[in-house]
């Protein structure tokens, strides 16, 4: 099999489903002449004339003209230039895309796809750093997608455009230029579906983005040290695979939730709180939860490193369920 | 320009209705039958009417807070209106949108808004989509002077101009931003004068006149539709009542509101009918009652209808909703 990295694999979901679909654009801050901030879509700039363009700085408009642009039968991918930026636009997305269906009683179909970068990388400071899907989780409406390796984004994003529901993807930056294998043929990633990117018997670790790699860092460590860690990649938080975590749950008896947004109301108490409810009597000690110190992300690289989670704090995580 | 006598009844009998309709709303509301916010149109009827005269049934709209009269305007049936506001399930949203956030998408109604200056971006990725798939619909997109002083405002003229976008944005300047007043919270007088920030032709009209309304309207429609890009019209109109029903009205005088209700669009329509003799007393007599009739029947059919059941409320959210946990 080829390999590839994540941005050319996530270049590849589009084109191929732009070349099927002549309803789907895509549009955004610097997508068409500069192919993405990072590069995602560099694989495909000039194919699609008149697809692609480049939008003024307007976050409000960029993504609640997808709205409107689904609303009238197209299907529209707007780019977020940073996830931090959603903020300043966010009315567009919380208070009218994931909204209008249910409060309109099920009128139309609001086939469109949020997109962009969000994380941590080379010192970018606290306003662009953040990872702030937990929002998205806790408002209901949209569906969110946290690919982590090629393979995913690629089956995900398809699977994303050809959904009749809204859906907000979250790249993070430092995984754009990791490689793995993408295979050549065709292929569709289910939502709700987890992946078991390491399997074990002694401690689940929950975990997305660029947390997977870290965690898999740490099972590989823990290994050695004769631990074995069942890693869960959950590859989408809504709807999130609450029966695959629960049976390893079963199986392990112990549960570390890893994320690099911030601990405090993260995700990962969501997760940590449902398996208590839902599966108490398996659980032998109490769930752990790794993320990032609740602070902004500073800029000097040894702080922005303090704050974030990384492999140490999973096996320390790990460490502490077992004992 | 000559009408035809049907045209302009036609015209008096759609602001004949959303009238009524408000004026039921209203009386609903202070009864205790209605809950929620309500926010009457009442005084501002020329506006929706004599844009909506203009526009074909798969044009789209986005509307406001303040939306009865666009949804009546442009064709909405009264009966799913009303039981909407009972929150019922023969309403249009199936009584989980209420009076802020009426829609009918089959007929170009792109939704009230319950954000100011929410539907704005909704109306320019409406008018994106037409252009993309280059057919030949427009967009109108209906707000307040309080949007006009948005971001989203400025974000959405811009964005339409540089793309041409087959916009027409209409301003409706009520006078009041909720309780505060255009004068004390906008920096300049005509708000159509923000027009040429964004290259596009900006006019200011008096709303409560159909058919300055009604012939302004065909043109920036007719130039949006021919590729020409997008126009502003501000339409001076007065927001005779409340802001909502119920609003303690503290901050205007009365006497404002008294003279405004000598110059409402329905009264100088009137006129205007009665001079050309294609109105008399008796007809006109025989279109309120007649249309009081049909109102009437729209708040029984209203009451009458089933209430939700719970279950209802755990519907709607996705086309696709396996695997999502409500």
């Amino acid at each position: 099999m080829r390999e590839i990295t994540f941005a050319e694999a996530l270049g590849e979901a589009i084109s191929e489903e732009m070349g099927k679909n002549p309803t789907i654009f895509t549009y955004g801050e610097d997508v068409a002449k500069q192919g993405g901030i990072f590069g995602a879509y560099k694989s495909f700039s000039g194919k699609f004339s008149g697809r692609i363009f480049d939008t003024p700085i307007s976050e409000e408009v960029i993504y609640g003209s997808a709205l409107g642009a689904a609303l009238v039968g197209m299907r529209p991918i707007a780019e977020f230039h940073f996830a931090d930026f959603l903020f300043t636009g966010i009315q567009s997305i919380t208070l009218q895309i994931e909204k209008i269906r249910y409060m309109t009683g099920g009128q139309g179909k609001l086939h469109l796809l949020l997109r962009g970068p969000d994380g941590i990388s080379n010192s970018a400071a606290a306003q662009h750093s953040e990872s702030i899907e937990t929002i998205f989780m806790h408002t209901p409406g949209i569906k969110v997608i946290i690919p982590s390796t090629p393979y995913d984004i690629k089956g995900l994003i398809k699977t994303a455009l050809r959904e009749d529901d809204p859906v907000i993807c979250f790249e993070h930056k430092m995984l754009y230029k990791t490689k793995g294998f993408v295979p050549e043929k065709e292929y569709l990633i289910p939502f709700g579906v987890a992946d078991i990117k390491k399997e074990g018997n002694d401690v689940t670790v929950v975990t997305m983005s660029r947390m997977v790699h870290e965690s898999l860092k740490a099972a590989e460590e823990l290994e050695h040290e004769g631990i074995s860690v069942e890693v869960i990649d959950l590859r989408t938080l809504v709807p999130w695979d609450k029966n695959q975590v629960i049976e390893s749950v079963k199986k392990t008896g112990r549960l570390v939730v890893a994320h690099e947004t911030w601990k405090r109301a993260g995700w990962g108490a969501e997760i940590a709180s449902v398996v208590q409810e839902e599966a108490f009597d398996y659980l032998d000690a109490p769930v752990i939860r790794v993320g990032a110190k609740n602070v902004p992300m500073p800029f000097a690289s040894t702080l922005q490193d303090f704050v974030t989670p990384n492999y140490k704090d999973v096996i320390n995580a790990v460490k502490k369920v077992l004992r | 320009m000559v009408y035809s006598k049907d045209f302009l009844l036609n015209l008096y009998k759609t602001m004949v209705k959303i009238r009524n309709f408000e004026l039921m709303a209203e009386k609903l509301f202070l009864e205790g039958e209605l809950l929620g916010f309500i926010h009457l149109y009442i005084g501002e009827e020329a506006i929706a009417t004599g844009v909506m005269a203009n526009l074909r049934k798969d044009d789209f709209i986005t509307s406001t807070h303040r939306g009865h009269g666009h949804m009546i305007a442009k064709g909405a049936d009264v009966n799913r209106m009303m039981a909407e506001l009972y929150g019922r399930t023969t309403g249009y949203c199936k009584g989980k949108g209420g009076s802020m956030h009426i829609a009918d998408f089959s007929i170009g109604v792109l939704g009230a808004n319950g954000v100011v200056g929410g539907g704005l971006p909704i109306a320019v990725g409406a008018g994106l989509g037409i252009k993309m798939k280059k057919a030949d619909q427009v967009v109108v997109a209906f707000f307040g002077d309080g949007a006009s002083n948005t971001g989203a405002f400025h974000e959405s003229l811009n964005f339409a101009s540089i793309y041409r976008l087959p916009l027409i944005f209409i301003v409706e300047n009520n006078h009041y931003a909720s309780t505060a007043s255009t004068k004390e919270t906008t920096a300049i007088e005509n708000i159509s004068d923000r027009a040429v920030s964004y290259g596009i032709p900006g006019v200011t009209i008096d709303g409560n006149d159909i058919i300055v309304v009604y012939e302004i309207a065909k043109e920036m429609i007719k130039r949006a539709r021919e590729g020409g890009g997008p126009s502003l019209i501000e339409a001076k109109t007065y927001r005779i009542k409340g802001h909502f029903v119920g609003d303690p009205e503290l901050y205007r005088d009365k006497k404002e509101v008294e003279e405004f209700w000598l110059k409402e669009p329905i009264k100088k329509f009137e006129k205007k009918l009665f001079e050309l003799k294609m109105l008399n007393e008796v007809e006109k007599k025989k279109i309120w009652e007649n249309n009081q009739k049909e109102i009437k029947e729209a708040a029984k059919f209203a009451k009458e209808s089933p209430i939700p059941s719970n279950k209802e409320a755990l519907t709607d959210l996705f086309v696709n909703d396996s695997g999502y946990d409500y």
